[in-house]
């Protein structure tokens, strides 16, 4: 994958709190025109990429682009980016209808229509103060304002952390229909993988800041494999098998393998793997001997 | 982005000018009868005319550092701990303009407030800052420290000063209350600290020596008891409205000295001459003290005053108020540095 067609793509970019270093070294590239899960357990860095892409970060090291240019860089460039943060800040003196003010006299190509709609099917009051809105109504009011600005890229920050589960699939179908409609691409960072699972075309696994897995959702369903068998060294595999967690007891091994072809040992026995599965296998230590855990191009 | 701003701001804004305009028609209904009055304008005061123009200082010295603590500190620091900032810095708006926008807007409203109190109680209080008097009924002329911060164009140089500190410190420490506590810490010590180390210096005060005697005596004052006690001698220099710096005896080769001649204690006749002069027989002890000084002054001790003559108020005033932009200016420099490249 190139540069080209990335909609955000990072070089060896790291950012360092004082001492604390909450992304190292992190290579990646997003294409455009998907809805790309960025999962990873807490700590593993997935705010500091998304305020990095956002521009509320500078990095300490690396590069980042977005849309082709550098976070924040200027207007022009904030306009082509949408952010809805973490715990969906809103303002708690302002009302819903100030804060459709306040996008629409901060974003040149605020998109009235769409914020009036999307606020009037949700049912939520234009003079309620945000302050007095429900978690739900509240990311709501802020997704709102993400996708009126009508940005290139929406970038989504644990959207779904304070929501209960109605909630969450009422948020998610909304977001469906606005990328339906206007095909912007959407990074959505969650540690939910079924929530994802519904989503997401594609997938990135970060773990201690750095890429553990990506690719498209049904790339990765396709090529991974539960095997259960008879208790055997996983480095005795045939080479196109690459082995991505594995656990044994004294006469059994159970492995998740990631391979192109198909399985032809008639000693295991081939299962399928869900999304979450996946992911799981990912996050999982190894207790493997040699180096399976790859980057996935 | 003016519209966020204003609409962040219009609350704070609304009280101030509610606070302006009441101030500006309690000075404007009894400002009248001070400038009518004629002789001695001093002695006409009544109890509620003094009480002004105390209240009068008093405003003028609180409202720049409320204007710093509510309007400045959680300017920025309020944005940071309600997360808002992540919302207002990913709107097609650049973090400088949003900045430059609130901070311009916080700024004109405290030079606003502060422009209309001062000038208010400066037309108020003129009359009497421009009578010649002895005593000036013991009121301070306005060159002096207390008078001096209340009048003509510093005060907007305060307002506007702590409002650029409160946003400094807010978008620093990034909690407002600590900002404004800080902001009242620091705005407070500034205040303090100008008077007594800064103003007097702006221009090179004057030096002059004064010969001792009856007429330009103000008092004198001995600190304990023995034959050679330490003694404070004042006087004043030609217009009693001058602000005096520093007020010195010398001795007759030209040093500073802490006590007069062991002979200048028997001069001083207990009960003290102004005491005694009060009751009708204090013509005796004045004349003895006449005597003694002008032996003083025969043996070569002479008096040296350093002060700010009262003509120089408007230059102090434009040097302050320079000294007061430039140090605002170096805030709003490091308020934007901070926000741009070290706040997330």
């Amino acid at each position: 994958m190139s540069t080209a067609d990335s909609i955000l793509s990072a070089r060896g970019l790291g950012k360092r709190y004082r001492r604390r270093w909450a992304l190292t070294d992190c290579t990646l590239d997003i294409p455009a025109g998907h809805v790309t899960g960025l999962v990873g357990p807490n700590g593993a860095g997935k705010t500091t990429l998304l305020n990095l892409a956002a521009g509320l970060l500078a990095p300490t090291t690396g590069t980042i682009e977005v849309c082709g240019g550098r976070p924040a860089a200027g207007p022009e460039q904030l306009a082509k980016v949408g952010y809805v943060a973490q715990d969906t800040p809103t303002y708690p003196g302002l009302s819903v209808r100030d804060h459709l003010e306040f996008g629409a006299r901060l974003n040149p190509r605020w998109d009235a229509a769409l914020a009036r709609n999307r606020i009037d099917r949700l049912g939520l009051d234009p003079s309620q103060k945000a302050g007095r809105l429900s978690g739900g109504q509240r990311a709501q009011l802020a997704l709102t304002l993400g996708l009126a600005k009508r940005p290139e890229l929406l970038l989504l920050d644990e959207p779904l952390a304070s929501l209960d589960p109605l909630a969450r699939r009422e948020f998610l179908q909304s977001l469906m229909e606005a990328v339906a409609e206007h095909g912007f691409s959407v990074v959505l960072s969650s540690h939910l993988v079924a929530d994802l699972e519904r989503v997401c075309d594609h997938l990135l696994v970060l773990v201690d800041s750095r890429v553990r897995v990506t690719g498209e959702v049904e790339e990765l369903l396709a090529s991974h494999r539960l095997l259960t068998g008879p208790r055997r060294d996983p480095a005795s595999l045939p080479t196109g098998q690459r082995v991505v967690s594995a656990s044994s007891t004294d006469v059994q091994s159970t492995l998740v393998v990631r391979t192109e072809g198909p399985i032809l040992d008639p000693a295991w026995t081939v299962g399928a793997l869900t999304l979450e599965d996946v992911v799981l296998a990912y996050l999982s230590p190894a207790e493997i001997g040699r180096p399976t855990l790859e980057v996935a191009r | 982005m003016i519209w966020l701003s204003w609409r962040q701001l219009r609350i704070q804004a609304a009280a101030a000018a509610l606070g302006v305009a009441v101030a500006a028609i309690v000075l404007a209904v009894t400002g009248p009868r001070i400038a009518g009055l004629t002789g001695n304008i001093f002695d006409q005061l009544t109890q509620l005319d003094r009480w002004l123009y105390s209240a009068g200082i008093v405003v003028l010295a609180v409202t720049p550092v409320v204007l710093g603590a509510f309007l400045g500190a959680p300017l920025v620091a309020r944005e940071v701990e309600g997360g808002t900032h992540r919302l207002a810095w990913t709107q097609s708006v650049t973090r400088g303009r949003w900045l430059a926008t609130k901070l311009g807007l916080a700024l004109t409203t405290a030079a606003v407030t502060m422009g209309v109190l001062a000038l208010a109680v400066t037309w108020w209080a003129d009359p009497l800052d421009a009578a010649q008097s002895e005593t000036r009924g013991s009121l301070p002329s306005r060159i002096t420290p207390v008078a001096f911060d209340m009048r003509g164009i510093v005060p907007v140089a305060y307002g506007v000063f702590a409002v650029a500190l409160g946003v400094a410190v807010g978008a620093v420490v990034r909690r407002s209350l600590a900002a404004m506590a800080i902001t009242l810490a620091v705005y407070v010590f500034v205040t303090v600290a100008v008077p007594i180390w800064v103003r007097p210096h702006l221009i090179p005060p004057v030096r002059q020596t004064v010969a001792l005697g009856n007429d330009t005596l103000d008092g004198i004052t001995m600190h304990g008891d023995g034959p050679n006690p330490p003694t404070t001698v004042t006087v004043h220099t030609a217009n009693p409205a001058d602000w005096v710096l520093s007020n010195q005896t010398l001795d007759p080769s030209g040093r500073a000295i802490d006590s007069l001649p062991s002979w200048f204690a028997q001069c001083l006749p207990p009960p003290p001459p102004v005491a005694a002069e009060k009751a009708g027989q204090g013509a005796a002890s004045r004349n003895s003290l006449n005597a003694c000084l002008q032996r003083l002054s025969d043996e070569g001790y002479r008096q040296q005053v350093i002060y700010q003559p009262a003509s120089r108020f408007w230059s102090l005033q434009w040097a302050e108020t320079g000294v007061f932009a430039v140090a605002s200016g170096l805030l709003a420099w490091l308020t934007f540095w901070w926000v741009r490249r070290r706040l997330t």
